[in-house]
């Protein structure tokens, strides 16, 4: 058997992951440590995925990037700080039911604004210029500067604390291994998006439609399907994941500022172009090792953290130009 | 437009009477730079005049890749950078000589050259978008490099050094019969005197090289691929290889203007190479000058400068009358001049996309 | 007037700044296949992609039935009940033959019958039901867009080169199942193939330099050899 059929064997690009972490273990070398990191790196990729999967699908239903994606990651965090700094009673309550509460408003209220800043991006923004990739870019670019800029004006240019609820505070405890609650949340909740949009992608309708708008929008209408109205609808919904993952980073960083999105952004190009354009799996995928690298890379070698995510980016290109698992090649 | 066989004359004129225009300025702006010194002797102006040298040069070598050749990068200040921090170390690490300039000017050229290829040869092939997503990742882990590795680079704070003796303030060029520094119309004729020709003079050789280049048959080349490049390809050109080296040397002229600005700044920091604004900054002189008209390059850089200063004016005093309004005042603070900006730039890009030198020109748009 | 099921009236189209339709006025009578020839480049997928709203027309009139649909939106068109199955088949390679075929649905379910009788025309549909459709090969998915087509009643299906690249004993197939499919619909096909063109359609129509060069019968255009030199150059397609 070759390599590369016992690279398929084992899962293919789908066990990068898991090898990442492998490899990981005796590198650290602590146990408790590995683990603390892989949480950390799991994470943090799921939040990540939360960003980016929008910007692929978008991409790649529509062929428009949107470099003013990082804007609804800023406002998802200080809608979500703003929001929680609001309810200290639920925040600071030991119910958790209130808690839960405050959590969800928040993030909630986070992800309807992206909904609606989605759409009217769409329209506004994006809309004039489809089918442009120059005019795209700039315009997007025009529009993250005034975002930015009205960030600035709203929140100020100071960093932002983030009340978090008392429930997510503190770590489990098994061992010496600790493990803090709010990551094993940020966790889930990634996972659980992943679950749903996986299910709407492949078991309905509409997903059907946005899998075959990827391949080829001219067939997808030629059927006689309204693709503008489809890729409105999966604008509306990456922004609103964008802010879902704002708010989750906010709740996680526990200060925020407003360079927060345009840093965030590079870590999702990264994950973008690592994990092909327009899939959700390779969104994943790419976040998640990035996450893992990421913690791993800043334990070992605390300052080459992000470069080793570019080197992972580069090495990635030269092995598949397309990423690991493009839905569309270019 | 292929069926437009008799040009009617009334645009005809416009279009030349716009040229003369855009060509006017722009030689009053390059005469304005040449005696600088003379017109605006203070030390401010002589920062803003050099300043405005430097991104004239990197602005039309941004030119070179978004204007002439379609290509979207966000790693320009990374070359940029290179160019200055190569300067620098090598001016902090072996003192302030001409060898130092030299060494360190061609190091960093050299780490330009190497980092381009890598990234035009890995992701040229595929569409500009990706092309625009790799160069902002790759730029934004340069930064960031510069910042933490500060036993090299001095972290966020930067590098400190002395320029050659010729550019010190003290250094007398002429004097007079008593030994003192000489003066020709009012001005000292000191080293920051020499200092701002070098700067001057380096820009006008880069900017011509430029010029030189879109002119030549690689600019008609070029010109052929932005307009349809899978045609240019079936035709027998090497896209990929012709953007690659486009794009090698947009690099090497930014590298070099970076060498200059380190000379001149006699400090470099993340602040005024790496960072992601200056990187905005000079996409938006492109395009609000003009994309693929080189003298855009002149006239965006000179609006983004002035706009700088007298936008903010401008906010202030609305700032101050509309204080009474409740959200009006925030939004046009001074500090929030890059909101309105913003939304120009939306604005030109919507209705004038090919810029103001592009529009006056008739350049039309693509 | 009410015999024909699709008229271009003086159609001009660009294609950026080329000029591809010089004005192409065509008839296409309700019922069978209708034939349009012409040498590479001639115009005919363009004319089909202007009828289909992918091109847009830049002057003249395209009407379907009573509907003008010069400028309506693709999708409209296709709710019109035209099928199109492009040159490049247009099948949707991650996407299984059976979410293939479901998408051209209008419900996005099947009705027993009418899936028999697609399998019945083409066994191998019901053979890689669920396999991707990359997997197929190329005339199992040319069969796939005809599938697509005619899944549910089109009043019109235009089909773009089909046998291109296909084996004779294929082709052969086709022929059965174009003659089937032209009983209950209009096929308006585009072909270079002027033996299998012959063998199906009944009216035909000669592109040649975004014009029609000549329109009439199949049987007289197939009987006169110099007529076919002279408007193709196909004298030796139709000897082979």
């Amino acid at each position: 058997m070759n390599a590369s059929t016992l690279f398929a064997r084992v899962g293919g690009v789908n066990a990068l992951p898991v090898l990442l972490m492998i490899i990981a273990l005796p590198l650290i070398g602590s146990y408790s440590s590995w683990v603390t990191l892989t949480v950390a790196g799991l994470a943090m990729g799921m939040m990540i995925f939360l960003m980016a999967s929008g910007l692929s699908l978008v991409f790649g239903l529509m062929d428009v990037l949107n470099f003013g994606h990082s804007a609804f990651i800023s406002f998802g965090a200080f809608i979500a700080a703003s929001m929680l700094a609001l309810m200290p009673g639920f925040v600071g309550s030991s119910s958790v039911a209130l808690n839960f509460l405050a959590l969800f408003t928040a993030i909630g209220v986070a992800s309807l604004f992206g909904l609606v800043a989605g759409w009217f991006f769409e329209r506004v923004i994006v809309k004039p210029v489809y089918r442009d990739h120059l005019r795209q870019i700039l315009i997007t670019i025009g529009a993250l500067i005034v975002a930015e800029q009205i960030i600035l004006a709203t929140w100020g240019g100071n960093p932002v604390a983030v009340p978090r609820p008392a429930m997510l505070e503190g770590s489990f405890i098994i061992g010496d291994i600790s493990i803090e609650i709010y990551r094993v949340f940020a966790f889930g909740l990634g996972l659980a998006v992943f679950i749903v949009l996986y299910l709407v992608l492949n078991r309905t309708r509409i997903g059907l439609l946005i899998r075959a708008g990827v391949e080829d929008r001219e067939m997808v209408e030629a059927l006689g399907f309204k693709i503008d109205r489809l890729f409105v609808g999966v604008f509306m919904v990456g922004s609103a994941l964008a802010a879902m993952g704002g708010a989750m980073w906010a709740g996680y960083q526990g200060l925020i500022s407003g360079a927060l999105g345009g840093e965030l952004m590079i870590l999702v190009f990264i994950v973008v172009i690592i994990g092909g354009l327009g899939s959700i799996e390779g969104s994943l995928l790419g976040a998640l090792l990035v996450g893992l690298l990421g913690n791993y890379v800043a334990f070992l070698f605390p300052k080459l953290s992000l470069a080793s995510n570019m080197l992972l980016m580069m090495a990635i290109l030269l092995w598949r130009p397309w990423g690991l698992r493009p839905a569309l090649k270019l | 437009m292929t069926d437009t066989a008799i040009p009617s004359n009334p645009p005809a004129d416009r279009a030349r009477t716009g040229r003369m225009i855009v060509y006017g300025v722009a030689g009053l702006i390059g005469l304005a730079l040449m005696f600088a010194p003379f017109l605006f002797p203070d030390v401010r102006s002589g920062q803003v005049a050099a300043r405005i040298c430097i991104f004239i040069v990197l602005a039309a070598s941004y030119d070179l890749l978004i204007g002439y050749t379609g290509i979207v990068s966000f790693a320009h200040t990374m070359f940029f950078g290179l160019g200055a921090y190569g300067v620098a170390m090598a001016l902090k690490g072996m003192g302030a000589t001409w060898g130092a300039i030299a060494l360190g000017g061609s190091a960093g050229v050299l780490a330009a050259i190497v980092l381009a290829v890598l990234i035009g040869v890995l992701s040229l092939r595929v569409k500009a978008i990706f092309f625009a997503m790799v160069t902002l990742a790759a730029a934004s882990v340069m930064a960031v490099l510069a910042s933490q590795l500060s036993d090299f680079t001095g972290g966020e704070d930067g590098i400190v050094y002395s320029a050659p003796k010729l550019f010190s303030p003290a250094t007398k060029l002429l004097t007079t019969d008593d030994g003192k520094v000489a003066k020709l119309l009012g001005v000292s004729m000191n080293g920051k005197i020499a200092a701002y020709y070098f700067v001057f003079l380096s820009c006008l050789a880069l900017f011509y090289v430029l010029n030189r280049i879109v002119r030549s048959p690689l600019g008609t080349v070029l010109e052929a691929i932005r307009e349809n490049d899978l045609r240019a390809e079936a035709i027998g050109y090497r896209v990929v290889a012709y953007r690659t080296s486009v794009f090698v040397i947009a690099a090497v002229i930014a590298a070099l203007a970076g060498a200059v600005w380190a000379v001149w700044l006699r400090y470099t920091g993340p602040e005024t190479t790496f960072s992601f604004a200056i990187m905005i900054d000079i996409l938006l002189m492109v395009v609000i000058g003009g994309m693929g008209t080189m003298v855009g390059a002149v006239i965006g850089v000179v609006i983004m400068n002035l706009a700088q200063f007298y936008l903010k004016d401008l906010m202030g005093a609305a700032a101050e009358a509309t204080s009474a309004v409740p959200v009006l005042p925030q939004l046009l603070d001074p500090d929030r001049w890059l909101l309105w900006l913003g939304l120009l730039f939306i604005l030109l890009v919507y209705f004038f996309p090919a810029g103001i030198a592009g529009t006056l020109m008739k350049k039309g748009s693509h | 007037m009410s015999d024909f099921i699709l008229r271009l009236d003086d159609v001009h189209t660009d294609i950026g700044q080329y000029h591809i339709l010089h004005g192409i006025t065509l008839d296409v009578p309700e019922g069978g296949v209708y034939v349009l020839l012409g040498r590479n480049g001639a115009g005919k997928t363009t004319t089909l992609r202007t009828i289909m709203g992918l091109w847009r027309a830049r002057a003249g009139a395209i009407v379907f039935r009573h509907h003008d649909i010069t400028a309506l939106h693709t999708s409209d068109i296709a709710r019109l009940g035209i099928a199109y199955v492009p040159e490049n088949m247009g099948v949707f390679g991650r996407l299984t033959v059976e979410e293939n075929m479901r998408l051209a649905s209008t419900t996005g379910r099947f009705n027993d019958d009418r899936l028999g009788r697609v399998f019945a025309l083409f066994p191998a549909m019901e053979k890689f039901w669920t396999k991707p459709a990359w997997s197929l090969s190329g005339g199992q998915k040319q069969m796939l867009a005809i599938s697509r087509a005619i899944i549910e009643r089109r009043e019109m299906i235009l089909i773009d080169e089909p046998t291109k690249g296909l084996a004779p004993a294929i082709i052969r197939a086709m022929i059965d199942a174009f003659r089937e499919i032209a009983q209950e619909t209009t096929i308006l096909l585009v072909e270079q193939n002027f033996l299998f063109a012959s063998s199906l359609g009944a009216g035909v129509s000669v592109i040649d330099d975004g014009r029609i060069a000549h329109s009439g019968e199949m049987s007289a255009l197939a009987g006169d050899k110099a007529l076919q030199t002279r408007l193709l150059s196909l004298s030796l397609d139709a000897h082979q």
